[in-house]
């Protein structure tokens, strides 16, 4: 195509290409304002010592990377690491396994297959805050439906928001609840691409389904998986909303991830500590960024248009 | 083919009502008398149901639906006139550097919004957008323009050259093919983009907490979030405004079910 363009035909090229920009520099310019922006103001933020005095008399002194040796140091540091390491990890192995078991059971199509399925998706398209609260009732420790059926099977009561061995958990099974629909409508995407007749080849062969699943479902569906465990790496990351309801990083840091950190630093007493907080979260962008390029990676070499 | 197996619809009901229940223990300790509340073991229905939960929502999270909603239709509105025409240039004009804009998008999703509330507030302080509506719509947008530019994107993309040249040839400029041709084509992804946009908005907690945390005009999630904070005993009364707060996203289930998926998966899977 572009062999065939004359001189006259480039300059209209040119013009379309202005045309082009204009269409697309409303979301430039809100990009710059609202994206560029305040990340270069949350970088400033980490390397200066902002109080709210700051804000209105505008002195802040730059400090260079004191805040980040500061947020190094700080006994919460190790707990906050620890603990969003086992967020992401466990959520994600629960979130992906349960989802593709799900995906697989729905995948051959079975009466009221389609409308189960949809039923599916309700803990993903509720309000992180609703689901929160209504797992911190189901949760509580006198009162909760989840502690009356461990009472009624004889193991007795968990207080699974107030202690710090249980608290973790506790965060970990409504995020797993709720990420298990991400994962099985993907997942069952992807298992939707993988032609009927492989499987069928494979009956003919004499191969039973758990063989099938180990030797054709698992290896076609590796690049969609990738991709899968990659953006609920990305988006575990994220959570903020849930952990805030449920524990708010407490009992003791004990379910304080760095979202929950970088919160409670900034806006979590009256006393708002900016510059840490803001160190803290450019980290976690540091980090959502490496898992992001490496699915942006992967997405691209599975489909290179 | 084998027969029809049944038994499967048995085992996937049984597996929906597991994944449902905490749905199902909403409702049913919305309609729990206060008496009741704790009580052990609860009641599995809702025996003796009461609707004074939901007069409490009446009384008094008809401000924080209203504002709710207002920033939610804010949000859709935003983004769609943000992320159409930067689509369809990015998908039929394809000027230099579109390939770029397209990747800053992807990364630009993948920023945690407790990150971006930081410099919002940062920002909101000095220009005293605090507190206010339409910051937390320009907040709210940040979600869902990235996402809307590249569902527009994919979608418009597999719009037919013909239909576009064919209008050009009829001597439409390129904003008129876009009004009058490509907008109307793109219905389906119109309505995927909005309904994510408005059950994100709908749905956010972060901006409205950091940003909106002493306002006249406070969105339903602080609504519920004070109302834990406050009194921790009237769970009929928060679970009652948790089970409104979630109308959207049923509704959503029932009328776009297939726009959902393709939502989802289209923002995992292409670009």
């Amino acid at each position: 195509m572009t062999a065939q363009l004359s001189v006259p035909a480039r300059r209209i090229r040119r013009r379309g290409t202005w045309t082009a920009w204009a269409f697309i520099a409303p979301v430039v310019i809100y990009l710059l304002v609202f994206y560029a922006y305040p990340l270069a103001r949350n970088v400033e933020l980490s390397v200066r010592a902002y109080t709210v005095r700051s804000f209105i008399d505008g002195t802040a002194p730059f400090v260079g990377f004191a805040n980040y040796r500061a947020v190094f140091a700080n006994p919460t540091f190790g707990p906050a690491l620890l603990n969003t390491g086992l967020f992401v990890g466990v959520s994600i192995l629960f979130q992906f396994t349960i989802g593709l078991a799900l995906a697989v059971f729905f995948v051959r199509h079975f009466p009221l297959s389609g409308t189960l399925r949809a039923l599916f998706l309700v803990p993903w398209l509720l309000p992180l805050l609703v689901s929160g609260s209504a797992w911190s009732w189901m949760l509580n420790s006198d009162s909760g439906i989840v502690n009356s059926f461990l009472e009624a099977a004889g193991i007795g009561q968990i207080n699974w928001l107030t202690s710090p061995q249980w608290s973790l958990i506790a965060v970990l099974i409504a995020n797993i609840w709720i990420g298990i629909p991400f994962n099985l409508v993907i997942l069952y995407s992807g298992l939707e691409g993988i032609p009927l007749d492989v499987y069928e080849a494979a009956s003919i062969d004499g191969a039973n389904g758990w063989q099938k699943f180990l030797r054709i479902t698992l290896p076609l569906l590796r690049p969609v998986s990738a991709i899968t465990v990659l953006l609920g790496l990305v988006y575990t990351l994220k959570v903020f909303d849930l952990i805030w309801i449920m524990t708010r990083g407490g009992p003791a840091d004990s379910s304080t991830t760095f979202a929950i950190w970088a919160y409670r630093l900034g806006f979590g007493s009256l006393l708002p500590d900016f510059s840490p907080a803001a160190a803290v979260g450019n980290l976690l962008i540091l980090v959502a960024l490496i898992f992001g390029l490496i699915y942006i990676r992967t997405q691209s070499r599975l489909d290179p248009a | 083919m084998r027969a029809r197996p049944w038994w499967k619809t048995v085992v996937g009901v049984i597996l929906t009502a597991i994944m449902l229940f905490p749905v199902y223990w909403m409702i049913n300790v919305s309609l729990t008398p206060a008496r009741n509340m704790r009580k052990n073991p609860p009641n599995l229905i809702p025996i003796d149901a009461t609707l004074a939960g939901y007069r409490r929502v009446l009384e008094q999270q008809m401000p924080f639906l209203g504002t709710s909603l207002v920033i939610g239709i804010g949000t859709v509105l935003l983004t769609l006139v943000l992320a159409a025409p930067a689509a369809y240039s990015l998908a039929k004009l394809r000027p230099r550097g579109g390939s770029a804009l397209s990747f800053v998008l992807l990364i630009a999703q993948m920023i945690p919004a407790i990150i971006m509330a930081m410099g919002f507030y940062a920002i909101y302080l000095n220009l005293g957008l605090l507190n206010s509506v339409p910051g937390l719509i320009l907040a709210d947008s940040t979600i869902a323009v990235p996402f809307g530019v590249l569902i527009f994107t994919a979608f418009m993309s597999g719009i037919p050259e013909e239909l576009i040249q064919a209008a050009k040839i009829d001597g439409a400029s390129v904003w008129r093919t876009f009004i009058s041709i490509v907008l109307p084509v793109s219905r389906n992804s119109i309505v995927t983009v909005s309904l994510f946009a408005f059950l994100w908005s709908w749905s956010d907690f972060i901006f409205a907490t950091t940003l909106d945390g002493g306002g006249d005009f406070q969105p339903i999630t602080l609504g519920i979030y004070r109302y834990i904070g406050n009194n921790n005993q009237e769970w009929n009364a928060i679970m009652a405004t948790a089970v409104v707060a979630s109308i959207p996203a049923a509704v959503l289930l029932v009328v776009a079910q297939r726009y959902v998926a393709a939502g989802v998966t289209a923002g995992a899977v292409k670009d």
